[in-house]
């Protein structure tokens, strides 16, 4: 059986911390910085679950200020 | 495998879209118009047609939208994007002509330049924000805000009897002659987004194929203006929005054509 | 088409003009005294011939915002209309003056205020000249006084507002728009190609040309320091046109002693009045502006130096008597006489008007 290997890149000085991509992931794989900042403010998303992600690029399809870009390696 | 392994070139599936440009939009965070923007310089890029796109800017949220997207654009006065598009699309029939507006722009000041250019059969794509609520003004009723919902004009919710029925101004042009599709998407899931991009495509090839009007109505989220979180304004626009603005095709004489 | 001589009326004069321009397109709505704009251009079908586009708007606000939306293109595009569909076209006007567009309005008075009546009236002229929109702009102002300008006027307007890369106004009267007179219609132009308005238009909405970065057409600065720069790059721009851009005719001023000033229709009227005033032995000179803006202040000022008083002829209630106050030496008397409502004046009572206000009090 194939197994599908997902990451993510996230322009964290472009993100608004806005979360759509954290409810948007069927895998749980992405949260919002706890405490961290960018230089405008805010709590950025990052992949804290980077493992699980899939590639399915929900995350970056309602990322509203087009921060993430989806890598995506399927092996069979 | 690791990290790295996957993150090559080769593997990239999903991009920043390349038409956008290198700017941080000034849309609060979670704002439906950066998904939007998203789709139109996505479609453009992918329809080849980056030097042969004019679009026309609304005044609103997304007045700046030719910060955003690196085609030529035109910023109208309230409400007249669609003169401007007429005018700019007659004069340059080998162009693709759009406007980008938000429901106070199009649905209230600029109601006639809407539907007369509907009726025109302007060859055309119009692109509606519908967020129900006037973003840049500071969150003021709007003619497609919902019965009930507070805005800073209606603070105790919209009344019938005060203030009319919201405009469902979508279903207004589609019974218009001049119209060749007319539709209504979202974009607050992924699901969503993808059939709200093909609607967009779908427009854009009919204007560039003198079909007609086609009408793109996104209903969509004003965390600021609705006083949510952008996870919540989804949950409600769900809940709200989409019962009394329901998604999907309301026209689409294209099909029958065939 | 070769140059023609034809017997027409004004607003058909502006038609055919701007067809042998090479206009790009006209976008207007029906409104007396000068619908036969519209009605002669879609009798004309320029679409067939020169590719000109023409259309029937839904309303003023509409036709000067396709104006907007053609000019910000390069293309060479007007309207035209009478005084209440003009005041709707207002925003629209400031807009085409901020974005630096070039473009082409043409306003057949009527008289005023509201909805008023349709006869003629010069009731417009602050309106016109002082900027009838909102923020510190002007336009190009050219007063015709006969079918032969109307037609002479489209070309300039147009190639002066190109020049300056700002909208120009022709301002007629109900007169001018509805008489007949003989007209030579200049040879057809062609339109310029794409091609040549890419070149000549740098700044102009064509698709993004590769090559070039985006072109954007606005009018919003939020930026106050910026905002300001746009605004002093205007002004610089209305200097120059000031500078270069007066122009106005003069007749029998050589050795007047009282001069008249008046512009358009009215102007013929008092060209008459000083033939009949010559006769009584009453040397009377006028100096017509042709630009009211820019208005010709030094050409009244010089005129009016000898003169003992100046006479300022308009059909309304006063409103280019303030210009040429401005003009003319304080201790030299201006006066004006009006008619209004629609109301046209015959030579002898302009000249009743000079007796009473000068003359006789001599």
């Amino acid at each position: 059986m194939s197994k599908i290997h997902g990451a993510v890149t996230i322009d964290s000085e472009r993100c608004k911390g806005c979360d759509l991509c954290v409810v948007a992931c069927p895998c749980d794989v992405l949260s919002l910085q706890p405490k961290e900042v960018n230089d405008r403010g805010y709590h950025f998303a990052f992949p804290a679950n980077e493992e699980a992600c899939i590639g399915c690029a929900a995350c970056a399809v309602v990322c509203p200020d087009a921060c993430i870009e989806v890598y995506r390696v399927v092996v069979k | 495998m690791t990290r790295e392994e996957i993150i090559r070139p080769e593997n990239k599936v999903h991009a920043r879209p390349k038409l956008l440009l290198d700017k941080n939009m000034h849309y609060c965070p979670g704002c439906s118009h950066g998904v939007v923007h998203k789709l139109v310089a996505e479609v453009i890029d992918e329809m080849g047609l980056e030097h042969d796109s004019i679009g026309i800017a609304p005044v609103g949220c997304a007045v700046f939208a030719y910060n955003y997207i690196d085609i030529d654009w035109i910023e109208a006065a309230h409400g007249r994007a669609p003169a401007l598009a007429t005018a700019a699309s007659r004069l340059n029939p080998s162009k693709l002509v759009f406007t980008y507006q938000g429901d106070g722009d199009l649905a209230a000041i600029g109601t006639a330049e809407t539907i007369h250019a509907c009726t025109r059969g302007e060859n055309i794509a119009i692109i509606l924000i519908n967020n129900g609520i006037y973003g840049m003004t500071g969150g003021q009723m709007s003619p497609c805000t919902l019965e009930g919902a507070k805005t800073a004009t209606t603070p105790y919710g919209r009344r019938h009897d005060l203030n009319g029925f919201p405009l469902k101004v979508a279903n207004v042009v589609s019974l218009l002659d001049g119209t060749c599709y007319v539709t209504r998407q979202a974009v607050h899931t992924a699901a969503a987004a993808r059939k709200a991009k093909a609607a967009i495509k779908k427009a854009f090839t009919n204007a560039i194929q003198k079909k007609g009007t086609s009408f793109v109505e996104i209903v969509s989220t004003c965390s600021s203006g609705w006083k949510l979180t952008p996870e919540k304004s989804n949950k409600w626009m769900e809940e709200n929005m989409v019962p009394y603005y329901p998604l999907g095709d309301i026209k689409d004489t294209t099909k029958e054509a065939k | 088409m070769k140059e023609e001589v034809k017997l027409m009326k004004g607003n058909e004069a502006i038609a055919r003009a701007a067809i042998r321009y090479g206009a790009d397109g006209y976008f207007g709505y029906p409104i007396t005294p000068q619908s036969e704009v519209l009605e002669t251009l879609e009798a004309e079908m320029p679409w067939e011939t020169t590719g000109m586009v023409v259309l029937q708007a839904e309303s003023e606000v509409a036709s000067i915002n396709m104006v907007y939306g053609g000019a910000a293109t390069g293309k060479a595009v007007m309207t035209s209309s009478s005084s209440p569909g003009v005041s709707l076209m207002q925003e629209g006007i400031s807009y085409l003056a901020a974005s630096e567009l070039p473009a082409l309005i043409v306003n057949v008075m009527r008289g005023g205020p509201g909805l008023g009546t349709i006869q003629p009236s010069q009731a417009d002229y602050f309106q016109a000249t002082k900027g009838g929109g909102h923020g510190d702009y002007h336009l190009i102002v050219l007063a015709p006084s006969s079918v032969q300008e109307m037609a002479d006027f489209v070309g300039l307007g147009f190639d002066l507002a190109f020049k300056y890369r700002t909208p120009a106004m022709i301002l007629a009267d109900g007169i001018v728009g509805q008489m007949m007179e003989k007209v030579v219609l200049p040879e057809q132009r062609p339109r310029r190609t794409d091609e040549e308005i890419r070149q000549q238009c740098p700044w102009a909405i064509t698709g993004k040309t590769a090559g070039r970065s985006h072109n954007v057409i606005t009018s919003l600065e939020l930026d106050s320091a910026l905002m300001e720069k746009n605004n002093e790059r205007f002004q610089a721009t209305y200097r120059e046109i000031e500078k270069n851009e007066v122009r106005y005719e003069a007749y029998g001023i050589e050795d007047a002693e009282y001069l008249i000033v008046a512009f358009g229709s009215i102007a013929r009227i008092c060209r008459k009045a000083i033939d009949e005033a010559r006769k009584d032995g009453i040397k009377v000179g006028i100096i017509r502006p042709i630009t009211l803006w820019p208005f010709p202040y030094e050409a009244i000022r010089e005129a009016s130096k000898n003169v003992k008083g100046v006479l300022c002829v308009e059909l309304n209630a006063g409103q280019m008597i303030e210009d040429v106050r401005l003009a003319v030496d304080q201790n030299i008397p201006v006066c004006h006489y009006g008619r209004m409502g629609g109301i046209v004046p015959n030579p002898q009572e302009v000249l009743d008007a000079l007796r009473r206000d000068f003359i006789d009090k001599a």
